[in-house]
């Protein structure tokens, strides 16, 4: 969504009226400042100051309790000593993969089978029933969507119970509490709560499409993989460009499910960067060290948001053109 | 856009794409294998839920007698009552019910007023404006928390379900003044011009003309807003400590591994968090779709 609005938010700007005197424009926009006042006040005090304040503590040590000691860079020369650390941004990597880049890939790819293959094979109203069923997990509270699946992967649950009634009992595993398969299973959960967003935003893209274009590439003898590959994706590139965007920002935010599924266990295998901070804060009242964490979050978080916002401004431009 | 979690913004445009190309429908063999491989998929996506549904039905002997794929022998609804009961679900309810709908309506103003400046207003330097309540949307919450925490305790609104309703106000009218901005962009001008000249004042005319023209928007605002935060688990983990003050999230997720709860109890924990959430889904439907028709996505 971000993309479109930026979009039509430039384009008006764009043709604001040149023949209304500018005079006139000025003195209008002064008066509607105050209506903004409240906004940025709030912003300010409750987003602004925290994050500054935040900063400020990562170079202090503290328990919560009297007064923060300034001690430099400490917590951060600490911090990239620290195995947890590396561990838990490794993780978010992999996190990444299963939240962003498989969704969006297997998305792109059923979207297109559902709106250009059964869509037509079929009905639209086929297409749209199996696409919700896609999308209902994406509704769920995330933390709800870690309880079903804790209950589904516990030793004695209903995945291991599966695999033995088929006859392979081998396969099964302690999916959550084994080293080797906790991220792994994190990251299936993952792909199963997301799948769902790719597919409706980019068949709501593909709605963009004017039919007469499949039309035309089908009566020119276009396979099903050229229109997926010359019209499909390149038409659906402004949601792709959000899709990709907000799933790896929601990717590095990950809390609730590694607290509700495993708590970054067992040891750190499923550590990401939020949990570490949440534990050095109020489990362990190391709060410069969780906020020297929290604040290169922060950071990695403005700068995915920054680089964002300028490569769709480029791809405007490059529209345009 | 934290979580697409956040994504009901895109659900279910409502009327399918304008009829695509009914002149051939020759179905061979192939497109019932494809329609069944994605049926499939569906039913597998969907499966997890009727498990844990029908889990929550037994009672605990009955789970450990035949498992958990076993058809219950007979619909008890033990479980579950005694679940909600120990941990008054009603309350939870309530305290996400209230949560969730003053962030709503509060968020919703809040967002009204800032477009109005910077869409309708277009005040002076309204980029930099939306890229700052961009950023304020996009900021991670483990970035505030402490210093929110600490501040809470100095104002004794600590563990205060208006200490959370405040935070998320703000964060959900970042990304509704971003919004909703490039809407009111496109306000007709005329309209704020007639109204000028009837002598409205600013106030006024937001209220009497930018506002009811504005609705659809607005409902679809509301309903993001509802939803996005009915889910959100951070913060009110942190800031909601007391029992009678917890969010339904929060309260279910805590309660995981706690020795009170058996097999059964934590499917009936997990179906009763799952069940608002479908509840809302096929409730708003209808206005998500119309934002959509509403341009607010494309």
């Amino acid at each position: 969504m971000t993309v479109s609005t930026s979009k039509r938010a430039g384009a008006v700007a764009g043709h604001a009226p040149a023949h209304r005197p500018r005079a006139r424009r000025r003195r209008g926009s002064r008066g509607y400042f105050w209506f903004l006042l409240p906004g940025l006040l709030l912003s300010a005090v409750v987003i602004v100051a925290p994050v500054i304040m935040n900063v400020w503590l990562s170079f202090t040590s503290w328990q919560g309790v009297g007064d923060p000691q300034w001690i430099g860079t400490r917590n951060y020369s600490q911090l990239f000593h620290d195995e947890n650390f590396w561990a838990s941004f490794q993780h978010t990597g992999a996190i990444v993969v299963a939240m962003a880049i498989v969704p969006t890939l297997l998305g792109l790819v059923i979207a297109a089978v559902l709106f250009d293959y059964l869509g037509k094979k079929f009905s639209n109203r086929t297409a749209s029933a199996l696409r919700s069923g896609l999308y209902i997990p994406q509704v769920l509270p995330v933390a709800v969507s870690g309880i079903v699946w804790g209950w589904l992967l516990m030793p004695s649950g209903a995945v291991n119970e599966l695999l033995n009634d088929v006859g392979l009992g081998g396969l099964t595993k302690n999916w959550l509490g084994d080293p080797d398969y906790a991220l792994p299973s994190v990251m299936g959960i993952m792909v199963w709560i997301q799948l769902g967003y790719p597919v409706v935003m980019f068949m709501a893209g593909l709605q963009r499409v004017n039919p007469e274009l499949y039309e035309a590439a089908e009566v020119d003898g276009a396979t099903w993989w050229q229109r997926f590959t010359r019209i499909t994706v390149p038409q659906v590139r402004p949601e792709l460009y959000v899709v990709l965007v907000t799933t790896t920002i929601a990717a590095l935010k990950t809390f609730a499910q590694v607290f509700v599924l495993t708590r970054g266990g067992p040891g750190n295998a499923t550590l990401v960067p939020s949990y570490f901070a949440y534990r050095s804060f109020f489990q362990e009242a190391n709060v410069g060290y969780g906020s020297a964490i929290s604040s290169i979050m922060v950071l990695i978080i403005l700068i995915v948001g920054i680089v964002f916002v300028r490569l769709q401004t480029r791809a405007d431009r490059d529209a345009l053109r | 856009m934290t979580a697409l979690a956040k994504s009901p913004a895109a659900v279910e445009p409502e009327s399918p794409p304008s009829a695509p190309v009914r002149h051939r429908r020759r179905r061979g063999p192939l497109a019932y294998v494809v329609y069944g491989v994605l049926l499939a998929l569906v039913l597998l996506f969907l499966a997890p839920f009727l498990v844990v549904a029908m889990n929550s039905f037994k009672t605990a002997s009955d789970f450990a007698a035949h498992g958990p794929l076993a058809l219950p022998h007979g619909w008890h609804f033990s479980t579950i009552s005694r679940f909600w009961d120990q941990v008054d679900f009603g309350q939870k309810l309530v305290n996400s019910l209230e949560i969730s709908a003053t962030v709503a309506v509060l968020g919703v103003v809040l967002s009204l007023l800032n477009s109005y400046a910077i869409g309708i207003g277009r005040v002076h330097g309204r980029p930099v404006f939306l890229v700052f309540f961009l950023l304020v949307n996009v900021v991670p919450q483990e970035g505030l928390v402490y210093p929110l925490y600490y501040m809470a305790k100095q104002v004794n609104l600590y563990d205060s379900k208006l200490a959370v309703i405040i935070v998320f106000t703000v964060i959900q009218s970042a990304f509704g003044t971003y919004l909703l901005s490039s809407v009111l962009a496109e306000f007709p001008r005329e309209l704020i011009e007639a109204a000028e000249i009837d002598g409205a004042n600013k106030w006024r005319t937001l209220v009497s003309v930018v506002t009811p023209i504005s609705w659809p928007t607005l409902s679809v605002l509301f309903t993001f807003f509802f939803i996005w935060t009915w889910n959100e688990f951070f913060l009110p983990l942190v800031f909601l400590v007391s029992n009678d003050k917890q969010t339904v999230p929060v309260a279910l997720a805590v309660l995981q591994g706690q020795h009170s709860m058996d097999v059964t109890a934590t499917s009936a924990s997990a179906l009763l968090g799952v069940l608002p959430a479908l509840v809302f889904f096929l409730l708003f439907q209808r206005t998500l779709t119309r934002g959509i028709a509403a341009g607010a996505i494309k």
